[in-house]
């Protein structure tokens, strides 16, 4: 649990002031990925930094795990929290072991347990332990760079991770495949994380929560749903975009308009179906986009055994303002 | 490929022009001195490597903790000066400190290290904290967050990313050393600069030579040394950056 | 004070010492420039040949320039100019090529490989290329190799006096040779002024070009 108070940020250089967080309240759930968004400058990093105490608050208060962070020591806090930035911020001067073994070594774990944690992080990465063991940052791409920033981060098994924009610099491909990664390994590993991001697709994809901010404002905070579907002032509308219908689109499952009506007719499901076949899993996003490509404007939805279980077309996605977060929850 | 081809001759081409001074340096007497004074040679040597040897060795003892003092937060407000100082102190010719060092401490070997340490110094001064000043500062920011400690920071970090940068520094003062070394014969100091500068007073082409030769030999066989140390020093990860760069 | 008044009583002299080594240097590195800025640009589209000059180069910067000197007279000699001005002049040519060449070669590598693209997609040819695109670019890196070049030059310029090349070396020279310590000191300060102040002039320079 990460819980903010309060947190103002002025930074001074000379006679000007700039406030860069102003007056911040909110908390983070332990497990929860919480996305900051907004655009350049708005103060998401400085907020982020203010965590691990890179940047000291001007006033208010932050706990981590019920502690004000203020009055633990420096460096214990550090490094009980994994941090992970834009460029990876790899060590060239370590190989890729000793780049993920710093924390452990500074905790002072033994030989054979940092060997042990290498591999297994590596593993976990999708990444040959021995292949990269003693390679350099340079030999490797941009993508295993990253990687690899995020395994160092997760080596001492911090509960808390602090990431700003890690895949900020990466190609779209392969920034997202690496979200899809860190989404799976999230799955197990059940992190506090603080994620900085610009971009609203990113934010949505991973976020369990979005906050939103402004020149130094919390705009809003909720879930990636709530963020789309009911944009609390004309900046969050803004800011998501006039597509937002469409970013929800991504968000809903099939399985999920389906609850919501009979419509789904079974009357209309003849035993030999000819034209498209959609899965109940996939996102509202694809079912739309083959409908709009389907020659009659119908297509069979299917479960995971491959049963047919109706048909969709495109006067149902009527019902998807309808669709909320709880009766998800209540119906997964 | 005719860029092949051109190597190819250009590379002959500086053969033979070596390979004929070199002849050229052995009939017209310059291995004869050498050949008939083995002793004097090799003292001369002995004293000239002794030279840039205690002046190097001094100018790296003060120079790099100097470099790395000026670096540290607290008096990282004095770098500009020192780094000024270092700049203007890079222009003055090597004769011009020698000569100037001479005419307050008379002549002598203590003259010729002082004025040798003093020339050595900027090189390494200004390479030491130009390599720690341009560590990438998200690297410090990351080894910050992750909790090191300063010290940590400073011996893991800094020091390691900047030793490509001293090393280097190190090695232009040294071979720079070899060669105002053999300018230090004038202010009392010795060396090799004895043979050349005799040889050139007198007119004598083969003791100009048998100096001349040595300290070349000397500066190219102490380039090569430092940049096989330096190979041995410098973290493997950085060197290959660097090289691009 | 002294040495105000060796100053004031051979000012003439010295002015004449300090237009010989002016002109030793800007006709060593005028040459340099004449020749290392064209050599640089060829070995820069010259892939294969470039590190090898480099490196030959690099070597040259290694040779001590009393040595340097050293060899100089004893092959001028066959031409009867054994000591002088000329062994002098062609040393100081070699050393100021190498930052010249190494610098020219540099910047126009480092010349941002789209801009260079652009250019080939306008149609321009090679040599429109170098002259419209790539070395204005390039020049105020040039500027940089020029600068270290002048200040190298008037160092090892006073050196040169030893092989009788004038300049304000001879002051140096003379002044050891008889134990004058104010003509030494006149002699080594006057060259370190004339070699800061022309350093941070071509400084002032350079950031002029290089801001454009
Ligand atoms: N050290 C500093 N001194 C003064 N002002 C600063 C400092 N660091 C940041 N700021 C200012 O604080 C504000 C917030 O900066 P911050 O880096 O937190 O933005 P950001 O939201 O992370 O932006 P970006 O998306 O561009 O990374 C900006 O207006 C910035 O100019
Ligand atoms: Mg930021």
């Amino acid at each position: 649990m990460i819980e903010f108070q309060n947190v103002t940020k002025i930074y001074e250089s000379g006679d000007k002031k700039v406030t860069a967080v102003n007056n911040i309240n909110f908390h983070v759930e332990p497990g929860e990925i919480c996305v900051f968004l907004g655009p350049s400058g708005c103060g998401k990093t400085t907020l982020l930094r203010m965590v691990n105490r890179l940047i000291p608050i001007t006033s208010g208060s932050i706990e981590v795990e019920g502690k004000n962070i203020n009055s633990m020591d420096i460096i214990k806090l550090r490094r009980s929290i994994g941090y992970v930035i834009q460029h990876n911020g790899l060590f060239p001067n370590m190989t890729i072991e000793d780049n993920i073994n710093v924390v452990p070594k500074m905790l002072g774990w033994d030989q054979n347990r940092m060997k042990n944690r290498y591999s297994e992080l590596m593993e976990m990465m999708g990444l040959d332990p021995g292949q990269f063991q003693k390679r350099y940052p340079y030999e490797l791409s941009g993508g295993q760079q990253q990687r690899i920033g995020i395994a160092r981060a997760l080596a001492a098994d911090p509960p808390v991770m602090l990431m700003d924009e890690p895949f900020g610099a990466l190609d779209p491909v392969i920034r997202d495949r690496l979200q899809n990664e860190f989404l799976r390994i999230q799955k197990e590993m059940k992190k506090t994380i603080l994620f900085v991001s610009h971009d609203i697709d990113e934010a949505i994809k991973l976020g369990d929560k979005v906050a939103i901010f402004d020149t130094g404002k919390l705009m809003q905070i909720g879930t990636p749903d709530e963020i789309l579907s009911n944009p609390k002032n004309d900046f969050v509308r803004d800011f998501v975009g006039d597509d937002r219908a469409l970013k929800r689109l991504t968000l809903l499952k099939v399985r999920d308009l389906m609850v919501l009506s009979d419509r789904f007719r079974k009357s209309r499901l003849n035993s030999e179906w000819h034209g498209q076949v959609i899965s109940v899993n996939e996102n509202l996003k694809t079912a739309l986009s083959q409908l709009l490509s389907a020659p009659n404007g119908e297509i069979c939805v299917v479960d995971d055994h491959n049963k047919k279980l109706g048909v969709l077309c495109v006067s149902d996605f009527n019902l998807f303002t309808e669709v909320h977060p709880k009766d998800i929850s209540i119906v997964r | 490929m005719s860029g092949k081809k051109t190597e190819k001759i250009v590379k002959a081409g500086l053969y033979v022009v070596v390979i004929s001074i070199l002849g050229w340096a052995y009939f017209s007497g310059a291995f004869q001195f050498i050949i008939d004074n083995p002793k004097d040679l090799l003292y001369l040597t002995g004293q000239h490597l002794k030279l840039v040897g205690i002046s190097a060795a001094l100018a790296i003892a003060t120079a790099i903790p100097l470099g790395i003092l000026i670096t540290r937060p607290k008096f990282k407000k004095l770098d500009w000066i020192v780094l000024n100082f270092a700049n203007i102190g890079q222009t003055v010719p090597s004769l011009a400190i020698l000569a100037l060092v001479m005419s307050y401490f008379g002549l002598g070997w203590q003259t010729a290290i002082f004025a040798l340490w003093f020339n050595s110094l900027l090189p390494i001064l200004r390479n030491t904290v130009a390599g720690i000043e341009n560590v990438n500062p998200q690297i410090i920011d990351a080894g910050k967050g992750m909790g090191m400690t300063s010290k940590q920071i400073f011996f893991k970090l800094e020091l390691p990313n900047a030793l490509y940068a001293i090393m280097a520094g190190i090695r232009t003062s040294v071979v720079i050393n070899v060669g105002t070394g053999a300018l230090a014969f004038l202010i009392g100091g010795g060396g090799l600069g004895d043979l050349i500068f005799t040889g050139i007073s007198l007119y004598d082409t083969g003791i100009m030579l048998s100096g001349a030769v040595p300290v070349i030999l000397l500066a190219v066989l102490l380039d090569v040394l430092l940049g096989k140390l330096e190979k041995i020093i410098v973290p493997r990860g950085l060197q290959r950056t660097l090289e691009a760069a | 004070m002294e040495i105000l008044e060796f100053v004031q009583a051979n000012w003439p002299e010295i002015l004449e010492m300090t237009l010989e080594h002016i002109e030793l240097v800007g006709l060593a590195v005028g040459i340099a420039i004449i020749t290392g800025v064209p050599f640089g640009i060829y070995i820069s589209q010259k892939e294969s040949l470039a590190s090898l000059v480099l490196a030959v180069a690099g070597i040259i910067m290694t040779i001590p320039s009393i040595a340097l000197f050293g060899i100089m007279i004893p092959i001028f000699s066959l031409i009867n100019q054994g000591i002088g001005f000329l062994p002098a002049i062609v040393a100081l040519i070699l050393y100021s090529q190498l930052p010249i060449i190494r610098n020219t070669y540099i910047a126009i590598k480092n010349v941002d490989p789209n801009v260079r693209d652009a250019a080939i997609g306008m149609g321009m040819t090679t040599f429109q290329r170098l002259l419209k695109v790539e070395l204005p670019l390039a020049f105020p890196v040039i500027m940089a190799g020029v600068r270290t070049a002048i200040v190298l030059t008037i160092g090892i310029g006073a050196i040169a006096a030893y092989i009788g090349a004038g300049g304000l070396g001879g002051y140096i020279a003379r002044g050891i040779s008889t134990s004058y310590a104010v003509m030494i000191q006149v002699g080594a300060i006057s060259v370190s002024i004339l070699a800061i102040s022309i350093d941070v002039l071509l400084g002032k320079l350079q950031k002029r070009f290089s801001s454009v």
